[in-house]
């Protein structure tokens, strides 16, 4: 089975508005789902560049769904779905 | 950092963000009239409020706080683009931090003591015959309380047989360790300024975001852009962990944002130790019973506003602050100097500080590298004139200011540490006891922090403390330690 993947952007915007509290997510997908998800962070996803695009900052990335304003239970909630999809 | 609101933070950084894109781009007065339209559009969502024209006043006032305005004096028929006009003219920030902003403090009940929907509407009325203020009328067959009356005694509360009757909480007088915040009867929150500390601990804990900073953003774009001085920006050492990158790319970053120098305020913190180790000494010799520490500027205030019988056993040492910003107006002395903080109570210890004009929190800092697209991870590393210490970089953490002097002393095994890692309605207790016994027991260096987990834990920090943690150790254990000379 594919294995999903998981980015969380830790470019500055992101982590300023927040993606550097999601930083915890690599242990709790650790602990919750094994090998089935890989979860990194990363440079900058270039979704932030203009100004109605910040406001909708941290970005995470689960395969190549995108979330904004991303909070450790949306990621989760996204990673359940693809999860399901792929089975 | 870890609070409850968390919404209005996002909120906050976010305006801070459109207020400099505003002041970059080329009609500054304008654009920051536009915030709020462009924030909530014509047909947009509305997240928060009960209308989009609710939305965009109460956006309105976050954006004059974060021009520097105090909100209590309202003008309602000003524009925007007038409160930034002035903003750039003049010559001062306010003096007092802090602002609450009425529309959104609302929210929050006005009456301490509350009727929920459990009230049977019974016959007897027994809180009503309860209530020596009147304050409990009928209203559709139902107790309600008459905010203006009640004098939240609880008698009613007590006097229900159904438990109908709560007493609510008001989450920032519940936060302030000092009783400075209140709602009055009218349900409006005041802050008073003779007995608040700047502690910022209400900014955190308010779930509507009430309580806002008046920014000096404007201040400091205004001398960055005009470039007839230099610019020189001293962070705090609870930085590390704070944005991303190590702190070597974040001095590139800060000089690509438009600072013309860079200092850690560790190297204050390394004369601060050295000067404290050797007074701890000195006063023991004498036979004091404790000393406390002196760099949190919370702190300070709360002693001086509150517990004046302490003063004489805290040290009489300069906080970090102070010696780097002494350096540094020594060698430039006409350049504007910035404090970059977590805190709202340096806001204040800057302003009687003449070598330090402005102070810029993270949360500010953040915004900045946002509206200027400046990414610090892909930053060359650039060194500091001075490399600060391990002991000075760790003084934004709770314990690290009691171990730094210990780290330096004749006989560290002498220096017993009592630590107190935020000021709260409990710890303040504590000390009051420990200054009225004239001792605190099997202790003999008490460090005072004013946030939980010390600066790290800071009202305008970004990143969680644990987190933030992690990183400063990777930069402590690649640091030298402090060494004394005498
Ligand atoms: S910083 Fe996250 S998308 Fe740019």
């Amino acid at each position: 089975m594919a294995k999903v993947n998981v980015k969380i952007c830790m470019g500055t915007t992101c982590f300023v508005m927040g993606s550097s509290q999601l930083q915890d997510l690599v242990d709790i997908v650790k602990n919750k789902y094994g090998e089935a998800v890989e979860v990194s962070g990363s440079t900058c996803l270039n979704h932030c560049t203009n100004s109605s695009e910040y406001s909708k900052a941290p970005y995470v990335t689960v395969d190549d769904t995108v979330i904004q304003e991303a909070t450790i239970d949306k990621v989760l909630q996204e990673i359940d779905r693809k999860l399901k999809e792929n089975e | 950092m870890s609070n409850n609101n968390s919404q209005s933070i996002h909120l906050k950084k976010e305006i801070l963000a459109r207020i400099i894109e505003a002041f970059l781009s080329d009609n500054y007065e304008e654009n920051t009239r536009l915030i709020p339209y462009d924030m909530r559009p014509k047909g947009a969502e509305v997240p928060y409020r009960c209308c989009i024209y609710k939305e965009r006043a109460i956006l309105k006032e976050r954006v004059k706080a974060g021009l520097g305005f105090s909100l209590e004096e309202d003008d309602e028929t000003k524009l925007l683009s007038d409160y930034a006009k002035e903003a750039l003219e003049r010559e001062k920030p306010d003096e007092h931090p802090l602002t609450v902003l009425d529309a959104a403090c609302a929210g929050c009940v006005p009456s301490r003591i509350y009727v929920t929907d459990l009230c049977q509407g019974c016959v007897a009325r027994p809180c009503q015959s309860a209530c020596k203020f009147g304050a409990i009328e009928m209203v559709n067959g139902k107790s309600k309380i008459d905010g203006s009356k009640c004098k939240s005694c609880k008698m009613c509360m007590n006097a229900c047989p159904y438990n109908a009757i709560v007493k609510l909480a008001v989450p920032c007088e519940d936060a302030c360790p000092v009783g400075a915040i209140q709602k009055d009867s009218n349900g409006i929150t005041r802050i008073d300024y003779e007995q608040c500390i700047s502690c910022g601990k209400c900014v955190a804990a308010c779930p509507f975001g009430a309580v806002n900073e008046k920014s000096q953003i404007i201040d400091i774009l205004k001398h960055m852009k005009d470039d007839k001085k230099e610019v020189i920006a001293m962070f705090a050492p609870s930085i590390v962990g704070q944005l991303p990158g190590t702190i070597y790319q974040l001095k590139t970053a800060m000089e690509k944002a438009g600072f013309d120098r860079v200092y850690e305020v560790a190297q204050g913190a390394d004369i601060t130790t050295i000067n404290e180790a050797k007074e701890f000494e000195e006063r023991m010799e004498e036979g004091a019973p404790f000393m406390t520490t002196s760099c949190c500027a919370g702190y300070n205030q709360f002693i001086k506003k509150h517990l004046p019988e302490l003063k004489e056993f805290e040290s009489t040492t300069e906080t970090p602050l102070y010696y780097t910003a002494e350096l540094v107006k020594e060698k430039y002395p006409e350049a504007i100097t910035v404090f970059i903080s977590p805190c709202v109570a340096k806001r204040k210890e800057s302003m009687d500080n003449p070598n330090v004009d402005y102070v810029m929190t993270y949360e500010e800092l953040g915004a900045l590298f946002i509206a200027k697209r400046i990414e610090i991870a892909e930053c060359e590393e650039s060194k500091f004139e001075v490399e600060s210490s391990k002991q000075g970089r760790n003084f934004g953490n709770t314990t690290g200011v009691a171990e730094a002097v210990k780290s330096v002393a004749k006989n560290p095994e002498e220096v017993k540490p009592y630590i107190i890692s935020g000021l709260t309605k409990d710890t303040v207790k504590e000390l009051k006891k420990f200054t009225k016994d004239k001792s605190c027991p099997g202790c003999n260096l008490i460090e005072v922090m004013c946030c939980e987990g010390g600066c790290i834990g800071g009202n305008a920090t970004i990143n969680i403390p644990r987190v933030a943690r992690k990183q400063l150790k990777t930069l402590l254990d690649e640091s030298e330690d402090l060494k004394r000379n005498d």
